[in-house]
């Protein structure tokens, strides 16, 4: 539907997408330049919600800064937990038993699914259609309570620990999630039903917001937006950490760079993450969840340590430059939706504004993650 | 003479009665509708089955501050609202619920009602001009030219059905279809065989003119935050909310009348004002369950749907309802 | 098989700028690793590191002069890297700033290389890479509000977490609230 039309620029006038918007998500701003319905330029404005994350891993010690990771993405707080947990053990060298990286492994594609569950609801509800938000919210609490029994929170988790994770599972866990998978394949089923082949929702994703490879590339764009061009690129799969290469899964690829196929990457890669599930728990062993010695105050070595995991958004890295002493000497947080969203700008333009915002929506934004 | 005034008095009065009654109560429907949609109860809190929660949504309306932003078009502004209600209600003056019930009955009542559904238009133009505000003006400047796309084909269909019935008069139209739904001018294949297009045609327009999902582009709030009544609080904002609502009960009033038999009976027996009522709730049901079923179309699918396929259609079937008139 | 991949990213990436600076470039390809940070005494030396991966995270670990980080990046660019992220280390106590560049592959060549090059304080400007990968903008800004680095070249050098009227460089070791 965009046609490749001339725009002007000398009869723009200025929209504010944002801070306050419905369809922003949070608290982020663009800046358009619209001529008529077609934006003409964007620029992003973001840093509402910036709290200064990286100072207070430099202030507290690695203990202390555990409560962080999960209020940086809200929705896949889980995997945020697991990347700095692996980047701590890699710098003081713990060892992590079994059971508790399989724990580990279970929660985190839990929380994947629930944070990709949000996204649906609330990318078919920037698109209009306000059921399927409903249907896919019921569907995340089961997997809430599922970890709230485990964990004792049901969004921001600080569940992980250096070593392991803080609290074994129960049998309950075991069994709600071994019944929860039954029931995600149903409504995976009615997703498709409903939304996935409406004829509406196809003619507005088609085509729409193209990302090529090679300006993921450029943007650094990884996760889903990077798998809807064409990019076979899963931290999981290229850098296998913590126990991803014992798991049989596929990581969903699609060439059309639309949102569409942004679309069709997230709704498979639920399934994907409920088979890594299934295996998992067949396999889990038993056994402690924390290791025997462990050293009580974290103390690395000197040195510069990286650790990257697959978090809902995509590729969450840490860096943590440590000088020896009990607190990180620097800490960086390279979150995915920062530079996913950084392509926005480029990639709107000459877009009709009601396809940049299901664009957005395809994006999955979580702002206090680009904020950080 | 008096009686007469008397008459249109209470004629009047019992149209804004039964209008205003029906937006307030289509409001719980649809909360409610929607809540069976979504799995969920929707209000409970206000009275049985949450029934009280109409009046109490109009109190706090009412008792809200009317916020004029400044720099606002007061004039405008100020009309806007009015002008949004103001002509759902005059169309209920002309619309026969059954063979007597019926305010004033006029020959020329189609031809008023979309008079009236015209002006519909200029309240949106209005509240998106007047408001200074953005957002309010493009989904001012959508609603216009989807209202202007869509009353095209909208009006051609009628005319296929003014032309087989030979009046303007609802009432007429109406009882010329009386005696079975195999008279209805849905089903009238007889008379054209494209009738049960034309019958989806008069559907989407009716979808897209009352400005309901997917055809909503004129408040898409992922977009245009709440569109063309981005500003307005309190009642300004109540009575564009009415008025949509009544404009849907005129709209699948309209729809009963013309396509579906009006009061009569599917099976000829007992015709009588519920049947009406039941066909115009039955519309309503669908409106709402389109509404919670599919995402929003965009400004260019819309228009692209109304000029390229829906008026060339319409057209055709108007041609061929003619023909076949001339032959027969 | 990634080891090898990893010896020939080097050998196709590095030469050029092991060559080029005037100081010993030296090639140390210690195994394990976490050595190579820099001590308290006395700064790094420009080069090329092999780091050991499962201890640092990455691969390849090169420190330039501001003057080849232009150059360097290109040649990561033409070797189809994308930019992880930007950042910046204030070493207080040398008296110098650093800015880190961490590059990944799409591919299953599993390679992350660490580009690092290091500023005076005082002076801290280092030339923008926004020409190179159009994404480095936003985390150049942000390196920019957080150290008070200067890119020299950049298109919109304007705060970008921290509001726009904003002073400070909160990430710097002596920064005081």
């Amino acid at each position: 539907m965009s046609d490749p039309i001339q725009l002007r620029s000398d009869e723009t006038f200025t929209l504010n997408v944002g801070p306050q918007h419905p369809a922003t998500h949070g608290v982020l701003r663009v800046k358009m330049e619209m001529d008529g319905e077609y934006i003409f330029s964007a620029e992003t404005v973001l840093g509402y919600i910036h709290r200064m994350h990286e100072k207070m891993g430099e202030n507290r010690t690695y203990a202390q800064y555990l409560p962080n990771l999960g209020r940086l993405d809200y929705l896949s707080a889980m995997a945020y937990n697991h990347g700095y947990v692996l980047a701590v053990e890699k710098a003081a060298s713990i060892e992590v038993p079994e059971r508790a990286e399989y724990i580990r492994v279970l929660t985190v594609e839990l929380n994947r699914i629930s944070s990709h569950l949000v996204w649906f609801g609330a990318f078919i509800m920037d698109l209009g259609g306000f059921t399927p938000l409903m249907y896919a919210f019921d569907d995340r609490e089961a997997i809430l309570d599922i970890l709230e029994a485990v964990t004792g929170s049901r969004l921001t988790y600080c569940y992980h620990r250096f070593g392991g994770v803080y609290n074994d599972v129960d049998d309950d866990f075991i069994e709600g999630t071994k019944a929860f998978i039954p029931r995600m394949r149903k409504a995976l089923k009615t997703y498709e039903d409903l939304v996935t082949k409406n004829i509406i929702l196809m003619k507005r994703l088609k085509g729409i917001g193209p990302v090529s490879a090679e300006m993921c590339r450029k943007y650094g764009a990884t996760g889903p937006v990077a798998r809807a061009s064409g990019i076979n690129f899963d931290v999981r799969k290229n850098e296998p950490y913590s126990l991803y290469n014992e798991f049989d899964f596929d990581v969903p690829v699609y060439n059309e760079c639309d949102s569409y196929a942004r679309y069709m990457v997230r709704m498979e890669e639920m399934e994907q993450s409920l088979r890594i599930i299934e295996q998992a728990l067949a396999k889990m062993p038993e056994g402690p969840i924390m290791p025997k010695k462990k050293p009580k105050i974290i103390k690395p070595p000197a040195g510069d340590y990286y650790q990257a995991v697959e978090a809902a958004r995509g590729s969450f890295g840490i860096r943590i430059v440590s000088d020896g002493g009990k607190n990180a000497y620097r800490l960086k947080l390279r979150s995915p939706t920062y530079s996913n969203m950084h392509l926005f700008d480029e990639a709107c333009r000459g877009m009709l504004i009601a396809d940049a915002l299901a664009f957005m929506g395809s994006i999955d934004l979580v702002i206090p993650e680009m904020d950080r | 003479m008096s009686l007469t005034l008397i008459n249109v008095l209470f004629a009047v009065v019992a149209a804004i009665g039964f209008a205003a009654l029906n937006a307030a109560y289509l409001v719980w429907c649809e909360r409610k509708g929607a809540g069976f949609f979504q799995r969920r109860p929707g209000p409970m809190e206000n009275g049985p089955w949450g029934l009280l929660q109409p009046p109490v949504d109009g109190i706090k309306l009412m008792t809200k501050q009317l916020v004029i932003p400044g720099g606002v078009d007061k004039a405008l502004f100020m009309v806007a609202p009015v002008l949004a209600m103001f002509p759902a209600i005059m169309s209920f003056v002309t619309i026969p619920f059954s063979e007597n019930i019926v305010a004033q009955n006029m020959n020329i009542g189609v031809l008023m009602i979309f008079a009236f559904a015209s002006m519909g238009s200029m309240a949106i133009l209005f509240a998106g001009w007047g408001s200074r505000n953005k957002y309010a003006l493009m989904s001012s400047v959508r609603g216009v030219s989807q209202a202007i796309a869509y009353e095209v084909p909208m009006l051609i269909t009628v005319i296929t059905i003014v032309m087989i019935t030979g009046s303007m008069d609802l009432r007429a139209i109406a009882l010329d279809q009386s005696g079975g739904f195999w008279q209805w001018n849905i089903l009238a294949l007889t008379k054209s065989p494209l009738m049960p297009v034309s019958f989806l045609i008069f559907f989407v327009c009716t979808l897209a003119e009352t400005n309901r999902a997917p055809f909503d582009l004129g408040e898409a709030e992922s977009e245009l935050v709440a569109g063309f009544h981005t500003e307005y609080s309190s009642m300004g904002f109540g009575l564009f909310f009415m008025g949509e609502y009544a404009n849907i009960v005129i709209g699948s009033c309209l729809t009963t009348l013309l396509f579906l038999g009006g009061w009569g009976c599917p099976f000829g027996l007992f015709p009588g004002v519920w049947w009406f009522l039941l066909k115009i709730y039955l519309l309503i049901f669908t409106f709402i369950w389109i509404r919670w079923t599919f995402p929003r179309t965009t400004i260019y699918g819309l228009l692209n749907l109304s000029w390229k396929i829906l008026i060339p259609f319409s057209l055709f079937n108007l041609l061929l309802t003619a023909g076949l008139l001339k032959v027969f | 098989m990634i080891i090898q991949t990893i010896k020939q990213s080097l050998v196709e990436l590095f030469p050029p700028v092991e060559a080029a600076p005037a100081p010993v470039a030296e090639e140390t390809a210690e195994d394990e690793g976490a050595k190579k940070a820099p001590a308290k005494a006395e700064p790094r030396v420009n080069g090329v590191i092999t780091c050991d991966y499962n201890a640092t995270g990455y691969h390849l670990d090169a420190q330039v002069d501001p003057d080849q980080l232009l150059d360097a990046v290109s040649r990561i660019d033409a070797a189809g890297f994308f930019i992880e992220s930007i950042t910046g280390v204030d070493w207080l106590k040398e008296n110098q700033l650093e800015v880190v560049y961490d590059f990944a592959r799409y591919d299953f060549d599993l390679c992350r290389v660490v580009i690092r090059t290091r500023v005076d304080r005082a002076i801290s400007e280092v030339p923008t890479i926004t020409g190179i990968y159009s994404g480095a903008n936003w985390h150049e800004r942000e390196t920019h509000d957080f150290f008070g680095i200067k890119f020299t070249g950049h298109p919109h050098l304007v705060p970008l977490l921290l509001p726009e009227d904003a002073d400070f460089h909160p990430l710097l070791k002596d920064f005081k609230a």
